[in-house]
């Protein structure tokens, strides 16, 4: 018989959980120390949702998205979970740029962008603390309208390196475009400039080893493989309970972590929405997906120091269309060195390109092989000019695609950012329509990345709290 | 619960937050913010802790009510009145 992942689980819970992102981990474990019952699903055998890693052969573990987040994490992991996790929350020392434009190794934060932007790119001082001081200053309430592509012009017109500079990093970290709007650049960028960039030392498997040893110990109770087939709403438009695996599970309030438009049409069924509701959420954009190569050296052979994120372009000027190409022409290499796991003595590299899950979709399988073949081919000859003998050092190899993605964390088109500005008002409406059903995870670019996540599950759990609160207030 | 005693359930709140502040020179009138590296993410934490402890419900509109210790005593105060100290 199949091992049943919903032993003893219980019948009823205050909240159920859908999908143990980083948001949805979060949620569970604010909740949790809420006092509630929490039962938390995933559907994957490993938690973490794009917060993950896999094994391979001779002990290699690869990271997905560890490189690189801003400071703010370190705050929000010692508030919203451990200060061990907090402690473990280190930054990385360079970020480099290769490309026809200009070659440079930074800090990543203001001062050191600052210094740059006026002796190697010639801009006004004033010009660039004022271009600082606006970023800083935006916030969700001020107009939308306005695109990034606008806020350089502004700053910088005509100066298509300087936008490559300021855009390329955070294209990489969140999937945004000069389209977007310039609120979404001026909120993410601060965050990173604040400080620099951080990971994890230690690696997302022990991160995730830690959030789950705090979940239990809070009282979350945590299940693997479990697939949410249906959320189950009342006639009078609230959430009662979820069917997984087959069985009914009843609960006041359901966090879905799941993709957007995927719990609105697919989890809950567009019948139980106001029809304008399920247009706006059917017009959400989804952001775009990646490839990514995995690299590892043999065990013992260290890398030498070549920066932690280098941003590799053949490409003339800042171009979402190249970069989203199959016909690969800009790629990031995220360089994991032997102290990423202390003692590990392993070195590996992850390079990410943006992708369109339409160019990778219906391939036919040998056209998919072969052309996974190619990058990963493709990828070893631009990493030779690195790392050089590249492929006489390599252990292991394989790609992804965004048919990876959309297997392992089921988001539509294998969206590895989430979706467009526009998804953020969907799922923050979602609670007016359905009593109780709450959605947190990577919308709207803002909420996306690893602190965007963990800070949008406060907040949804904060809604999600106030919602169960008069309920708990008359027991 | 009395003002003195709402000033230092916020103290405590406060100083599980923000650990690293020094919070015995905190000026009662001074907005918090100009004192102290407080951010949005920190004032949903007060209104969170808020809820646990006293399931005193505020409106996103207030939120702006909290912006100085002494405001946030003068909101408090009628909607604790009943509410037994913790601290």
């Amino acid at each position: 018989m199949a091992k049943d992942f919903l032993k003893d689980a219980k019948d009823e819970y205050d909240v159920i959980v859908i999908g143990s992102g980083l948001a949805g981990m979060t949620s569970a474990n604010i909740l949790a120390r809420q006092g509630y019952s929490v039962l938390l699903l995933e559907h994957h055998y490993q938690l973490g949702g794009m917060a993950t890693w896999f094994k391979r052969q001779n002990g290699h573990i690869f990271d997905i998205s560890l490189h690189g987040f801003p400071y703010g994490m370190l705050k929000s992991c010692r508030k919203y979970w451990t200060q061990e996790i907090a402690d473990s929350i280190v930054p990385l020392k360079g970020v480099r740029f290769k490309n026809p434009q200009f070659s440079l190794e930074t800090s990543f934060n203001r001062e050191d962008f600052t210094q740059l932007l006026i002796e190697k790119f010639g801009i006004e001082p004033e010009t660039v603390k004022r271009f600082f001081d606006t970023a800083r200053q935006m916030n969700f309430f001020d107009d939308q309208g306005k695109t990034t592509r606008e806020l350089f012009e502004e700053f910088f017109p005509g100066r298509d390196d300087v936008v490559r500079l300021l855009m390329e990093p955070i294209s990489y970290a969140n999937g945004s475009t000069l389209e977007d709007p310039a609120i979404t650049y001026g909120i993410v960028f601060s965050n990173f400039m604040q400080k620099g960039v951080y990971t994890f030392r230690g690696g997302t498997d022990r991160l995730v080893k830690l959030i789950k040893a705090e979940l239990e110990n809070n009282g979350v109770d945590v299940r693997i493989r479990t697939q949410v087939e249906k959320i189950e709403v009342s006639p009078d438009r609230s959430v009662t309970g979820v069917i997984v695996n087959g069985r009914r599970i009843g609960c006041k309030a359901i966090m879905s972590n799941s993709n957007i438009k995927g719990t609105i049409l697919n989890l809950v069924g567009e019948e139980h929405f106001d029809p304008e509701f399920v247009e706006e959420a059917k017009a959400v954009r989804l952001n775009n997906s990646s490839t990514q190569v995995y690299i590892a050296l043999k065990p013992g052979d260290e890398l030498e120091y070549c920066g932690d994120l280098l941003f590799h372009s053949e490409h003339n000027g800042f171009d979402i269309e190249a970069m989203l190409s199959k016909n690969v022409s800009s790629r990031t290499f995220s360089f994991y060195y032997p102290e990423t796991r202390p003692g590990s003595g392993r070195s590996l590299i992850v390079s990410s390109t943006n992708a369109n899950f339409s160019d990778w979709a219906d391939l036919p399988e040998e056209q998919y092989e072969a052309d996974k073949k190619h990058l990963i081919e493709t990828t070893l000859d631009c990493l030779e000019q690195y790392v050089p003998d590249i492929r006489e050092r390599v252990d292991h190899l394989e790609a992804s695609t965004p048919r990876t993605f959309q297997r392992y964390t089921q988001h539509l088109q294998g969206a590895s950012f989430g979706t467009k500005f526009e998804g953020l008002k969907v799922s923050k409406e979602l609670p007016d329509q359905i009593a109780g059903l709450y959605h947190a995870g990577s919308v709207g670019i803002i909420m996306s990345g690893w602190l965007g996540a963990v800070n949008y599950g406060v907040i949804v759990s904060n809604d999600v709290d106030k919602y169960l609160t008069p309920a708990a207030a008359r027991i | 619960m009395a003002p003195e005693q709402i000033r230092s359930v916020i103290l405590d709140i406060l100083a599980r937050i923000a650990p690293d502040e020094d919070l015995s020179e905190l000026d009662d009138s001074v907005p918090f913010r100009e004192q102290m590296e407080l951010d949005s993410m920190d004032f949903l934490d007060i209104v969170m802790e808020l809820r646990k402890l006293y399931r005193v419900q505020i409106p996103e509109e207030d939120y702006g009510e909290l912006v100085t210790m002494d405001s946030t005593v003068t909101y408090l105060t009628p909607l604790l009145k009943d509410a037994e100290s913790t601290v």
